[in-house]
């Protein structure tokens, strides 16, 4: 499984609150999060990012409250990875369980910059920046995660599961 | 290698006599918990799971609180999926409008969560029940859904920093104080994916409300898991609103620590988040400079319980709020609106020129009742002060306990107690 895209980049601490702000949570329609993804630290992201794009960030990606609305709004708005030196962990859980890879290099994180086009081969973890011609190993998915993502979230994970026992 | 009590009680729900830092288990819980925000999207994945039912009914907690009561229409339509899946699931602990209250100021007031649980709750903040020795912990709503099917959760078994706790808080010192100092020491990420074991002598001086506190702001440091011993007032606690049996773990003598602080509570001064990280903190004294604000919020899970508002009242007791501010205070439950009804606090508040509202999370994310305009600022006894928390993106929050917040709203700019004449 790979992702390729155009890297938008932020800093350390992005909170969910800057991801998808409190107002827009009385939606739960992953098109409605997505319009409003970023809005409150970046008010050019949603028009500009294209399927398949990559969020680069620094530490602390997704901390602060647990609404999965965040990394729901990112997938939906067409992000195909998140690459960062640290994760939050709820935001970490959450990211796994809908299906959007998201991925620990903390020096692909510092080196990678905004507009550089990145591949990530999420079997092995190889993070490159083709722009810079540069390569990291990231930290590379446990199996059963690797499935969860394949399988687009651990609900439709646990009922592959369901159907292959029956 | 001994276990740490967060370890201890792990292995209880996994089946096992021993775990260590990193290992994958799968434990069973004792209670799941979700919100009017969360509970719709854990609905909708329910029901794309191929299964019948929740896996206990008496072990769900639904409590819509966030935008609650309704807000808007499409919120009203959220709290409706809520309470259609409570009525269709026969859930026991749904809690509407009358009954309800902030989740995390609830759950234990209700006896829901005690000592040796583990629950996950579809909330930040679920960290908060740490405080009467369970290993709560806040999760998203895919977790919840396969919680309320399958009764179980995956967790990595978390490593853990031990806070030493000595000494007696000062006055005007509480549990806000205490955990914002940890969390300006630590910062933001301190604690990221481990248990915050708070020990020694110094808890003893802490009350439960004050543990609840700290507690809950374990997630504002990174952590997993905020976690207290069980000393004879949780146990007052839990005989006082539970009836459940309970559980109690202790960490064995020779568990291992990430890192071991030292806090001496008696040095501690009232203290302040500033803009944007509840990292950013500042002593009482070592703000120099007038911050003027236009708005104190008191409430919140983090700080809307009744030693809250009794301090709150203290402070403000034959004062007033200056002329323009507003001060909103928000009792966290039904029971400690009540409360704090009987003990005259309500009257006091009233007359000091707040107002009293029925419990809701609204104004500390930016919901309602509460909402900040360009460039305004509010003293906030809340538990996160990111850049447009509670409204407009150029709005700034200061996180403060409930006498430097009542202070505040006197003066009209960031003030402690004792600053009042």
């Amino acid at each position: 499984m790979k992702a390729k895209g155009t890297v938008f980049q932020y800093g350390d601490n992005v909170d969910t609150d800057v991801i998808i702000p409190a107002r827009y949570l009385n939606s739960s329609d992953p098109a409605e999060l997505a319009r409003h993804c970023m809005e409150d630290i970046d008010t050019t992201f949603i028009q500009k990012v294209q399927k398949g794009d990559i969020i680069v960030a620094r530490k602390n990606f997704g901390c602060g409250s647990s609404r999965e609305h965040a990394p729901i709004a990112i997938k939906a708005a067409g992000v195909s990875c998140v690459i960062a030196e640290t994760f939050a962990r709820i935001f970490y859980r959450n990211a796994i369980n809908i299906g959007l890879p998201i991925i620990e290099c903390a020096e692909a994180a510092q080196a990678i910059e905004a507009g550089d086009v990145v591949e990530i081969d999420f079997d092995s973890g190889f993070i490159t920046d083709v722009t810079k011609g540069k390569s990291w190993q990231g930290q590379a998915f446990p199996e059963f995660m690797q499935k969860i993502i394949q399988a687009e979230g651990l609900v439709n994970y646990i009922n592959q599961k369901e159907t292959m026992r029956r | 290698m001994g276990m740490t009590m967060t370890q201890k009680i792990l292995a209880a729900h996994a089946g096992l006599d021993y775990v260590e830092a990193g290992q994958l288990i799968e434990a069973d819980l004792d209670l799941v918990l979700g919100n009017d925000i969360t509970s719709p999207v854990a609905i909708k994945e329910m029901e794309k799971m191929h299964t019948d039912g929740v896996f206990d009914k008496d072990k769900i907690a639904l409590v819509p609180d966030h935008f609650v009561p309704n807000k808007d229409i499409k919120s009203a339509e959220h709290c409706k999926c809520v309470r259609e899946f409570a009525r269709r699931h026969e859930i026991t602990n749904y809690f509407e409008v009358g009954e309800m209250g902030i989740e995390h100021a609830l759950l234990p007031e209700k006896g829901l969560t005690v000592a040796g649980d583990v629950v996950i709750g579809a909330d930040s903040h679920t960290c908060t029940y740490g405080a009467l020795g369970a290993f709560s912990t806040g999760v998203g709503s895919t977790d919840m859904a396969a919680g309320m099917a399958t009764g179980k959760a995956w967790f990595k078994v978390p490593s853990a920093i031990q806070f030493r706790l000595t000494g007696k808080p000062s006055a005007w010192v509480s549990g806000k104080d205490v955990i914002l100092h940890i969390i300006g020491m630590i910062g933001v990420d301190g604690a990221l994916y481990k248990s915050m074991e708070f020990v020694g002598d110094g808890v003893a001086n802490l009350s439960m409300d004050d543990r609840f506190t700290i507690a809950n702001m374990a997630i504002e440091a990174g952590g997993k898991n905020g976690i207290f011993p069980v000393d004879e007032k949780a146990v007052a606690y839990m005989k006082e609103h539970s009836q459940r049996a309970y559980t109690v773990y202790e960490a064995d003598e020779d568990a291992v620590y990430d890192a071991v602080y030292t806090i001496d509570l008696s040095a501690l001064r009232p203290t302040v988040a500033f803009p944007h990280l509840p990292e950013n903190t500042k002593t009482i004294d070592e703000i120099t400079e007038d911050v003027r604000i236009d708005q104190v919020v008191i409430g919140s899970c983090t700080n809307g319980r009744l030693d809250d508002m009794r301090i709150a009242a203290s402070v403000l007791k034959g004062r007033h709020v200056a002329k323009g501010m507003r001060c909103i205070i928000l009792p966290a439950t039904q029971a400690i609106y009540m409360q704090a009804m009987e003990e005259g606090l309500l009257k006091i508040f009233i007359e000091a020129g707040a107002v009293v509202s029925t419990p809701t999370c609204g104004p500390c994310l930016g919901g309602y009742m509460g909402i900040l305009a360009a460039g305004e600022r509010c003293v906030s006894t809340t538990n996160r002060n990111f850049v447009g928390r509670m409204g407009h993106v150029e709005s700034e929050v200061y996180l403060a306990s409930p006498a430097v917040a009542a202070a505040s709203a006197v003066t009209g700019k960031i003030s402690g107690p004792d600053q009042l004449d």
